[in-house]
């Protein structure tokens, strides 16, 4: 299904949800925990091989095969200290391939376990920086103290919102009631003390419709006013049509900009690559998304709850990413059975418009947010610009041309700011407003 | 002062007048809107239920719902790919060599391919030979995207899979090889140094196996001749850039004599060029019976019956080497004309050659002798051509056997017997009764059809393949796109059926490395180029001739009255790719009638037998039938009246009449290979008016230029050489305040003009000396701007969509105004009988012209001031851009150019049943060039001048931070001209060849008087009629 949602009249809702979120105290307590946490860890292991140390360590050299509990290129980590010997793991860290070449049985047989692919050498670990590795590996952080504490509030403010819903349509029913109620009985008051409840009868007037009638002037003026308002009305609403500012719709696969474009701060052309070079920013090929998904099989950042966006949400979806692309996870191969994934356009310029990425991208060095909005802030992508011709044909008429070193530009830059007399020149000025440079 | 030629379109035009002429010339409808029959008749009016209240509201309502409807945008999907292959960059091109070798048409070209799909040819300006691709070559990209091609192969009829096909085919050989059976295999002309091994290799495992190589349209005189003489089964090779007298006799080396392919080097010796002070060009004499390519570009075209030109090659010779004498007289005419020839060839020498197309080895061995006397540069018999192989003589050898039952078992690969052969009906009966037959097949064509098993093959730009079309000169053919269907190569097969694991691929790889044809250079390079060339030479031992005998023969020459000369026509060749709309589309560069083929007949001849060619009152073409009988077979064909046919000549194309395969729109024409007997072009032929009238779709009477002259300008290469340029090409002038001025002067010029001297000026030139009129920048055109093909109903009513058309314009002797002046003159039916009959003379032996007309671009256009909503306008650039989605079809522009290139959408030409061409299916709109809109119906659409490939060329500048450099600029047109006559290119840009060429002498702008001032420009024709030696 696909729905636009109208961003306007969101916004206020938006505005209060953002704020309630705020005031909650439920973050606050998560930073709270995991502060004291922390400290007891350091404190309690200091002295000893450096968790911290060693997850630090790990995050950089070893993260990239290895998984704590979970087999990935390389094995799980969790518990290999106590398997090998501290002395042959030093060695087989250091250098492994050596050990393989030297015939040691058991570095052999780890080497077949995992397709016959060798491990990096480390030489500039120390034994120390490995121990503080292991340690890390070996380390079970004690289970969180608050957690439960946690799930109380945000779960009652969901509900809230009905719940006030329910208790008002109540008590606005009781008191329709007891008005009926209250009117019955002093009907019945009055009956009983003879009182005459009945409406007098005052001298008639013309109704207002009548005196509105008679008037001429002011039909007229109605009428003019009503063909006005009707007019602006139709104006309004055959101008947005086709038009899909806003168009936000459900895609196969859950993919998050906000996480990929903002919180891990990747490069936009990184995945869309052929930005920089077609008319197309493309849309990245699955094998783009396995260069980083075959090592992040689970979504370990932040969560939004209220959405429904949690950990095992995302999760899930880069599960329908590895099926898609015929990823086994186990056995860490392609099985080659691959589902390509529909994603729903959502940019969708007319056939007869030509619109070249790498035109406004590479040679005018324009940001995609420019056009596309702020991307890393969207949790659903959506089209952010109207994508009319006026919306183009203005920036055209604002923007400079980036004719720094670029020597196509040299000898028409300076003809053509002669002849205007300016400084820098406008893409107008360079003729982006011809009918041609953009239909055909 | 200007040549006072007047050019004419058709025959009817030199009446001045035919209502019907001048109707045209005011009107471009011809008919008017029939209201009057609709409103006028009362008694249906009245009976109809629906009075204009409900009608108009049925109207609002639908419009209502219609505009309701289209509120909700559809939903659009985007499905990327899984794994993006390295090389692909949706919205970038992609280009390969490769190779064409059909069997006919044999080219070393590029491939454009966008997101995986080859959209386009191009020529491969790197080849050593045949690297220009001509129309049907250009038009070949479609024919793989064909709806009627084979998709499985298939046994007695029904689909079977590649597992089954082998199993029963491997069984079927080794039990025929047991027993000894003979299996006879008929292919196409390979050319193939790999796929020549793999037949053998094929045969050594099946010893009952021989191998015929069979062309649809021979050239097996031409080769025997050769074969006598140097030893060699090939074709000479010519280069007529290095021929100054080039005496062609019935060979059309423009068109595809041989092979074709000479049309470039032709072409860069007829542009005159300052030599020695004075400015030199070829000088082209032509005996022909058929009014061809060559002939209309020959500086001297003497039309010929057949047996004339076997006697006039006998005269030359015997005049050129005076060796034997005694022979039969010419008539003086000719003899004037022969005699001239052999003295220009006697002056030129070494410079000189000739050509002949006659189906005659006598023929073919006395243009060798020639050649070899004069010691002709332009003729190459150290390296020749492998592009023709086919022997008449096993191929007659091998219809006997079968009909005798010795042969019992066919495979054919490449060709059609069944429907090429002219004793067809005798090789179809005998075909019936073999106990094994296999078609190699990429259509259920005739053979395929009647076929026991059918081997599904790929297009040839699904195909590798690797190719010598001439001595040392190699060609590599690579897959463009995966194989669309489930078919596998002839040569994968046989490799296959022989017990063989290795791929074609394997076996040319090996092939061209361990047998040394690279020596030392790499694979991927040359596999990249698409062509690799040595310096290998034929081992010939010594030439002789011995040619008296024939001499005398041929001197001799003589047969009926009427003779046929059969003729492949530009756009349709042998007919392979008769399921091609584009090619079916495309006017005929003589004819201009697409859609068709038929009787070309002289007007004496069309006079006397009684056959008519009349323009009803739209203006459309009609012919009357014929019947043409030849060796007793019979068949009904509509009839042309072609100037410029010899008289007792009529010619017929091929390629035409076939039904097998073929979507039903293309079943047209008339099947000439069934008077290919013998495999000779020239037939006895007897002629008889036939009852009713066939409907052409001609662009003839169409588009007329209102009848304006100076249209085309030509000149003679003397004055050229000798008067200034205001006297063979003045610009026209105009008076103002008494004085004159030239009309391109600012003085009497209106507009405001825009200041174009900052950035990119895009200009086109078009040499009218060099262009041979072969149509290949038409496809080209059609390819890359998405143009829809409307078919033959809407051409008859001058609907027709090209961007650009070839004018084609036969010139008489006289002006017109002369012409004009001697009808008035005319008083009484006695003079009149016999001044008509004059001026019907003018039209035996025209001259041509050929002229590339698309939108031409003004700087000043007419078109866009009369555009109620500016749909066109002017860029910066110099083009005049349309913005489809503004037009809302007024007509106005069209209506206000003087130039008539404006197309306009009568119908909605995509996803339309009414047209079910390409575009109607999925298949077929997977040629279409994403970089260019497909119009709807109710816009008006006209040439862009390329914008989309000129914005291209910027844009990879700016990409690339650089200058452009003079070449970058380029036109589907200009890119596709193999023969140099469109230069496209920045005129601000001073050393760019456009800008030269606009300030060359004989630049001129089509109708410049009106002021238009375009950016399209045309060179001035220049004749060689070198009187001195006349």
């Amino acid at each position: 299904m696909d729905f636009r949602k109208d961003t306007l009249l969101s916004l206020p809702f938006k505005l209060i949800e953002v704020f309630f979120r705020n005031l909650s105290s439920s973050r606050l307590t998560v930073l709270l925990t995991s502060a004291f946490t922390l400290f007891s860890i350091f404190f309690l292991f200091a002295q000893e091989a450096d968790v911290q140390a060693g997850k630090k360590l790990f995050n950089a050299n070893c993260a990239s095969c290895h998984k704590l509990n979970k087999k990935a290129v390389g094995p799980a980590l969790k518990g290999v200290s106590a398997k090998y010997d501290r002395e042959w793991l030093y060695s087989w860290i250091k250098n492994s391939s050596a050990m393989i070449k030297d015939g040691d049985p058991q570095a052999i047989a780890v080497w077949e376990e995992y397709n016959k692919v060798a491990m990096n050498a480390f030489p500039m670990l120390s034994n120390a920086d490995i121990d503080n590795i292991l340690a890390y590996s070996d380390y079970t952080p004690p289970a969180p103290v608050a957690v439960a504490s946690n799930q109380q509030p945000a779960s009652s403010s969901g509900t809230s919102n009905d719940l006030i819903l329910v208790a008002l349509t109540l008590v606005f029913i009781i008191l329709v009631v007891m008005l009926f109620l209250v009117q019955k009985t002093l009907k019945r008051i009055a009956f009983a003390s003879g009182v005459d409840i009945s409406p007098t009868v005052k001298e008639k007037r013309p109704p207002l419709w009548q005196v509105v009638a008679k008037n001429h002037f002011l039909i007229f003026l109605l009428v003019v006013g009503f063909l006005l308002s009707s007019a602006y009305f139709v104006y309004g609403f055959l101008m947005q049509v086709g038009i899909d500012q806003g168009y936000m719709p459900v895609q196969p696969i859950h993919y998050s900009h906000k996480i990929h474009a903002g919180a891990n701060q990747i490069e936009c052309k990184y995945c869309h690559s052929s930005a920089r070079v077609s008319k197309h920013s493309g849309i990245p090929s699955l094998n783009v998304c396995m260069n980083c998904h075959k090592n992040i099989a689970e979504y370990n950042g932040e969560e939004d709850i209220e959405n429904g966006y949690t950990k095992e949400f995302y999760t899930k979806e880069i599960k329908k990413l590895y099926d898609a692309v015929g990823w086994d996870e186990d056995n860490q191969a392609y099985t080659g059975n691959i589902k390509p994934v529909k994603w729903v356009r959502i940019h969708n310029l007319p056939d007869f418009v030509y619109f070249n990425h790498a035109q406004h991208v590479q040679v005018g060095d324009i940001e995609c947010q420019t056009c596309h909005g702020p991307v890393e802030e969207m949790e659903v992508m959506y089209q952010y610009s109207s994508l009319t011709m006026g919306w183009c044909i203005n920036c055209h008429r604002e923007t400079n041309v980036k004719v720094k070193d670029n020597e196509y530009y040299a000898k028409i830059h300076e003809e053509l700011s002669k002849k205007y007399g300016v400084e820098k020149l406008t893409v107008a000025q360079m003729g982006g407003l011809e009918c041609g440079k953009c239909h055909y | 002062m200007s040549s006072k030629k007047v050019y004419w379109k058709s025959v009817a035009q030199l009446d001045k007048g035919n209502e019907l002429v001048k109707k045209l010339e005011q009107n471009e409808f011809i008919d008017q809107i029939p209201v009057d029959d609709f409103l006028g008749d009362e008694h249906t009016m009245s009976q109809s239920k629906t009075n204009r209240r409900d009608f108009l509201k049925y109207v609002g309502f639908s419009t209502a719902a219609a505009s309701l409807a289209s509120c909700e945008g559809p939903v659009i999907k985007s499905v990327p790919y899984v794994v993006q292959p390295e090389q692909i960059i949706p919205g970038i091109a992609n280009y390969y060599a490769t190779a064409i070798a059909d069997g006919f048409d044999f080219r070393s070209i590029l491939i454009k391919t966008r997101e995986g799909r080859p959209i386009k040819v191009e020529n491969n300006k790197d080849a050593s030979i045949l690297g220009d691709a001509n129309a049907r070559v250009h038009a070949s990209v479609l024919s793989m995207y064909d709806i009627k091609r084979l998709q499985v192969p298939k046994a007695k009829g029904q689909d079977i899979t590649w597992s089954d096909f082998y199993s029963q085919v491997g069984a079927k050989i080794k039990a025929m090889a047991v027993s000894e059976k003979p299996i006879v295999l008929i292919t196409q002309t390979f050319a193939s140094p790999t796929t020549q091994n793999i037949i053998e290799k094929f045969i050594a495992q099946f010893p009952n196996v021989s191998h015929v190589v069979y062309d649809t349209l021979s050239s097996s005189h031409a080769l025997d001749a050769f074969e006598n003489v140097y030893g060699v089964r090939a074709l000479a090779d010519y280069d007529f850039s290095k021929a100054e007298t080039i005496v062609s006799i019935g060979a059309d080396l423009l068109g595809d004599w041989q092979g074709g392919g000479y049309d470039s080097n032709y072409a860069k010796r007829r542009v005159p060029k300052e030599q020695n002070g004075k400015s030199e060009m070829s000088y082209h004499i032509q005996f022909e019976s058929n009014m061809t390519l060559s002939g209309a570009n020959a500086d001297n075209r003497i039309p010929t019956d057949p047996d004339s030109q076997k006697k006039i090659i006998a005269q030359i010779y015997s005049q050129l080497t005076g060796r034997t004498s005694s022979l039969s007289e010419l008539n003086p005419q000719l003899k004037k004309v022969v005699d001239n020839s052999v003295l220009r060839l006697k002056k030129s020498k070494s410079k000189a050659v000739i050509v002949s197309g006659i189906d005659d080895v006598a023929v073919q061995e006395v243009v060798l002798a020639i050649n070899e006397y004069l010691g002709s540069d332009a003729m190459d018999t150290a390296q020749p051509k492998f592009i023709r192989q086919g022997s008449k003589k096993a191929v007659n050898q091998l219809i006997d056997d079968m009909q005798k039952g010795k042969v019992k078992g066919l495979i054919t690969a490449g060709v059609n017997p069944s429907f090429t052969l002219p004793n067809s009906e005798i090789f179809n009966t005998a075909y019936s009764k073999l106990e094994f037959s296999l078609a190699f097949a990429l259509k259920e064509d005739e053979t395929a059809t009647a076929a026991q098993f059918v081997a599904a093959t790929p297009h040839y730009l699904e195909s590798w393949g690797d190719y010598q079309f001439k001595k040392g000169h190699y060609a590599l053919a690579q897959p463009t796109i995966r194989p669309l269907f489930d078919t596998q190569q002839f040569q994968d097969v046989l490799l296959k059926l022989s017990g063989s694991t290795n791929t074609y691929y394997n076996e040319i790889k090996s092939n061209w490395t361990e047998k040394n044809i690279l020596k030392e250079n790499s694979w991927n390079k040359t596999l990249h180029d698409g062509c690799f060339s040595t310096g290998d030479v034929i081992e010939s031992n010594g030439v002789s001739f011995d040619l008296g005998h024939q001499i005398k023969t041929l001197s001799k020459a003589s047969s009926g009255d009427m003779s046929l000369v059969l003729y492949p026509k530009t756009g349709m060749g042998d007919g392979q790719q008769a399921n091609n709309p584009w090619l079916q589309e495309f006017p005929d560069p003589i004819s201009r009638v697409s859609w068709d083929n038929y009787l070309t007949v002289s007007a004496i001849d069309a006079k006397r037998i009684g056959l008519k060619n009349v323009n009803v009152s739209d203006g459309a073409l009609n012919g009357s039938y014929a019947n043409v009988t030849v060796a007793g077979k019979s068949i009904v064909a509509p009839v042309l009246i072609q100037p410029g046919q010899a008289k007792g000549t009529v010619g017929m194309a091929f390629g035409y009449g076939q039904r097998r395969g073929l979507q039903e729109e293309m079943q047209v024409g008339v099947n000439a290979f069934p008077f290919y007997n013998d495999f000779n072009s020239v037939q006895e032929v007897k002629i008889t008016p036939a009852d009713g009238y066939h409907e052409f779709a001609c662009v003839q009477l169409h588009n007329t230029l209102m009848g304006r002259g100076d249209i085309i300008k030509e000149t003679t290469l003397e004055i050229f050489n000798t008067k200034d340029k205001e006297y063979w090409n003045p610009i026209p002038k105009v008076s103002k305040n008494h004085m004159e001025y030239e009309v391109t002067s600012p003085e009497v010029d209106m507009w405001q003009s825009f200041d174009r001297s900052v950035g990119h000026h895009f200009n086109l030139s078009i040499d009218l000396n060099s262009c041979t009129g072969c149509g290949a920048c038409v496809i080209a055109c059609h390819a890359e701007n998405n143009v829809p093909v409307v078919g033959k109903q809407e051409i008859r009513k001058s609907r027709d969509m090209h961007w650009l058309r070839i004018d084609r314009y036969y010139s008489s002797g006289e002006s017109f105004g002369d012409d004009n002046q001697t009808k008035e003159d005319i008083s009484g039916l006695g003079d009149s009988l016999t001044t008509f009959g004059e001026m019907e003379k003018a039209s035996e032996n025209p001259q041509v012209a050929f002229q590339p007309v698309m939108c031409q671009h003004c700087n000043h256009a007419p078109c866009e001031t009369v555009c109620p909503v500016a749909a066109t306008s002017h860029g910066r650039q110099g083009q005049n851009h349309m913005a489809y989605n503004r037009c809302i079809g007024t007509r106005y522009c069209a209506n206000n150019c003087p130039y008539k290139v404006r197309r306009f959408n009568w119908f909605l030409y995509n996803k339309n049943d009414e047209f079910d061409y390409h575009m109607n299916n999925d298949l077929g709109r997977m040629v279409l060039n994403p970089d260019v809109v497909v119009r709807s119906r109710g816009v008006m659409e006209k040439c862009s001048m390329c914008i989309q490939m000129t914005q291209k060329a910027i844009l990879d500048a700016k990409l690339e931070g650089r200058q452009i450099k003079d070449g970058d600029f380029k036109c589907a047109c200009s890119d596709a001209c193999s023969s140099g006559a469109m230069v496209f290119g920045d005129v601000n840009d001073k050393s760019s060849i456009v800008s030269g060429l606009k300030e060359d002498e004989r630049m001129y702008h089509l109708l410049e008087s009106v002021g238009t001032k375009p950016n399209v420009m045309y060179q001035t024709k220049v004749r060689n009629t070198d009187e001195t030696l006349k």
